[in-house]
């Protein structure tokens, strides 16, 4: 398989309603030619609703959806030209795993000689060449992801999506499939969807990521944007661990928990300001603290052991509750604080992010 | 007991008890089994190989290979019985893939409606074919009136009104394992398939119905076992000119008393069919059909 010409989707205004819900609420989104984008929510959020839109099974109200140059809102399914890979495979019982990856290129009339090469050359692809002849029910979960994903990429569609294909699986296979498929995605170089719910996977694997919610695109970033500039509460919340501050605005000066805040990121224009801290950004000070670095005076009310790191709980005066997440190395877990104690935190101003204090609904 | 022995004599013993308790448990049913069918079919198979003056001989079973009518007559219950599979796969499998299109109460509601005739009995059922179908009856009266011929024509006592009623009585044995096999497809297999590229015909052919045929084979076979011993329907709807085995059957005991030739007809008649269900399950697995298919 060869790394071919991708193609762009630009998708303009989508809206899908069930009754009173909104599925997809005017959903405007641009996928780069060969990008890997995913779509990251909660369950109910749109973003499989959304996907099976590019698919072309789900009809939306209006909107506009265009492979490339070519709209195609109105092409039914089998006339897109797109590859899929279905959250439980959808590997067809009643053929072999050759007959699953075939059936694509016997529908497009390849000959036989160049099926059965293309055939074995796509299951190279993932690993598993010479598997042609087994029954889908002697594979195992992450074979059976292989050949699906093989089926999916095996008549060179311009576009591939993914609907949490790696939901099946366990942790580390599922670790393992994240690095193959990126790997994969740089190869094959087509434009690919990639639908889950798992922040770190998504984290993992994208160019871009589209938090949805609400049938909205709440934020369209790339994962270190997404993670260190969340645009509102929700991304903020729903991606990585994070605490917020109530923040007061007095004239020009914001403070939270007594401390008048640096930052070096904008102030948004509203009332309501909460501040966000991630527990890996946030350090215990030692000695003094830079000018860059606002500081926070706290109690320590727990500390927690887990493996690799520790979490660091400490009460500011007023009572909001602070966590601070840091490595641990042989030994250091036993110099840290104990509960009573008095600690200062330190949080750096380019870490310091001012988000529009209310949830945003829709 | 030694240290190391860790309770194995006790454990095995544990298990052989175990095995006993499950044998013992299944007993009545192996009874019943032997009581209600290795003894009465042992008999008929006894009963068939004694001749008129009540010793041991082979004429019942010669004189159905010398007599040509006993020929005609296994050729016409072979006849009768593929028509009627036949025409119950045409009619049943499409009643079988809309109700699986169905939303499940409406589906359900569909599935009432099938099992409904099976409430009343098959005798009222059989006989009410006859009020509709006869000469002066509803069938060719309305015919008539809209048309289509011109002269009442028999549509009964003949090879049609036995298949009508064959195929009215039997449809639900074929439509509920079609039924079944068809609602246990997932729907993502027609999704994957449309999205390789796959028209609707063409997914229909390559995926939904190859997953169906379990099911589908299960009731044509169920179908076309029961054609080969029915006896009420042709009886009453053949008119006496579809003569299959049973009525045979009950022929030789009725007007000739003779239970030698009529045990011979339903030996023949059972080794047919156990010949039937070999054969199909040297094409399809069996135990595939009666689990529902995959």
């Amino acid at each position: 398989m060869t790394k071919q010409d991708a193609l762009p989707i630009g998708v303009r205004n989508v809206t899908k309603t069930y009754g009173d819900v909104h599925a997809l609420d005017d959903v405007s989104l641009d996928v780069k030619s060969g990008e890997f984008l995913t779509l990251l929510g909660p369950s109910g959020s749109g973003k499989t609703t959304l996907l099976m839109v590019l698919a072309g099974f789900t009809r939306p109200d209006r909107g506009s959806l265009k492979f490339g140059a070519d709209e195609v809102v109105r092409k039914p399914p089998h006339l897109r030209d797109v590859g899929m890979v279905f959250q439980n495979y959808a590997l067809f019982p009643h053929m072999t795993v050759a007959g699953n990856v075939g059936y694509p290129l016997r529908l497009r009339r390849v000959s036989k000689p160049e099926l059965a090469e293309r055939v074995e050359r796509a299951l190279e692809t993932v690993q598993l060449g010479g598997y042609g002849e087994r029954c889908i029910d002697q594979l195992s979960g992450g074979q059976k992801q292989r050949v699906a994903l093989a089926r999916a990429i095996v008549f060179e569609p311009r576009i591939l999506l993914m609907d949490e294909p790696l939901s099946a699986l366990d942790k580390k296979l599922r670790d393992r499939m994240q690095i193959e498929l990126r790997h994969l995605h740089e190869k094959l170089g087509m434009t690919t969807v990639y639908v889950t719910h798992d922040q770190r996977e998504a984290l993992t694997m994208s160019d871009r990521i589209a938090v949805v919610n609400f049938g909205r695109i709440m934020q369209l970033a790339t994962p270190q944007q997404l993670y260190d500039q969340p645009e509102n509460r929700f991304v903020a919340d729903f991606i990585g661990d994070s605490s917020f501050l109530d923040v007061e605005r007095t004239g020009r000066d914001i403070a939270a928990g007594g401390t008048v805040l640096k930052t070096i990121r904008p102030i948004p224009d509203a009332n309501a300001l909460s501040l966000m801290m991630r527990p890996e950004r946030v350090r215990l000070l030692e000695g003094a603290a830079g000018d860059d670095v606002n500081e926070f005076a706290a109690t320590v009310s727990e500390v927690v052991y887990q493996g690799e790191s520790f979490l660091l709980y400490a009460r500011l005066q007023d009572g909001t509750e602070m966590a601070v997440r840091g490595a641990i190395r042989s030994g250091s877990f036993d110099r840290l604080p104990k509960p009573g104690d008095a600690v200062r935190l330190g949080l750096d101003s380019a870490d310091t992010v001012i988000l529009v204090g209310e949830e945003q609904r829709p | 007991m030694s240290a190391t022995d860790m309770n194995a004599a006790g454990l095995r013993r544990d298990e052989r008890l175990e095995r006993l308790k499950l044998f013992g448990l299944s007993s009545p049913a192996v009874l019943i089994v032997l009581i209600i069918l290795v003894i009465p079919v042992g008999w008929l198979f006894y009963v068939s190989f004694i001749g008129a003056d009540g010793t041991f001989s082979m004429e019942n079973y010669e004189r159905m290979i010398k007599r040509k009518s006993y020929a005609r007559i296994f050729s016409t219950t072979f006849q009768v019985s593929l028509l009627t599979t036949g025409l119950c796969i045409l009619i049943g499998y499409p009643l079988a893939y809309f109700m699986s299109q169905l939303p499940t109460r409406v589906a359900n509601l569909c599935l009432i409606t099938v099992l409904l005739p099976f409430w009343t009995s098959l005798l009222v059922r059989t006989y009410a074919w006859l009020v509709l179908l006869q000469k002066n009856g509803l069938v060719n009266n309305w015919a008539i009136s809209l048309g289509l011929w011109d002269e009442p024509i028999k549509i009964v006592h003949n090879l049609n009104g036995t298949l009508i009623g064959m195929v009215h009585i039997m449809l639900p044995f074929l439509v509920l394992p079609t039924y079944g096999a068809m609602k246990a497809i997932d729907r993502d297999y027609l999704k994957a398939a449309a999205n390789m590229g796959a028209s609707p015909a063409r997914a229909f052919w390559t995926v939904f119905f190859p997953l169906s045929t379990p099911g589908l084979f299960a009731g044509a076979l169920m179908v076309f076992v029961l054609c080969l011993g029915f006896f009420v329907t042709p009886a009453v709807l053949g008119g006496g000119k579809v003569i299959m085995v049973s009525m045979k059957i009950v022929s030789n005991i009725e007007l000739f008393v003779n239970w030698g030739a009529a045990s011979a007809l339903g030996v023949v008649l059972l080794v047919l069919t156990v010949a039937v269900l070999w054969v199909a399950s040297r094409f399809l697995k069996l135990e595939q059909m009666t689990g529902g298919g995959h």
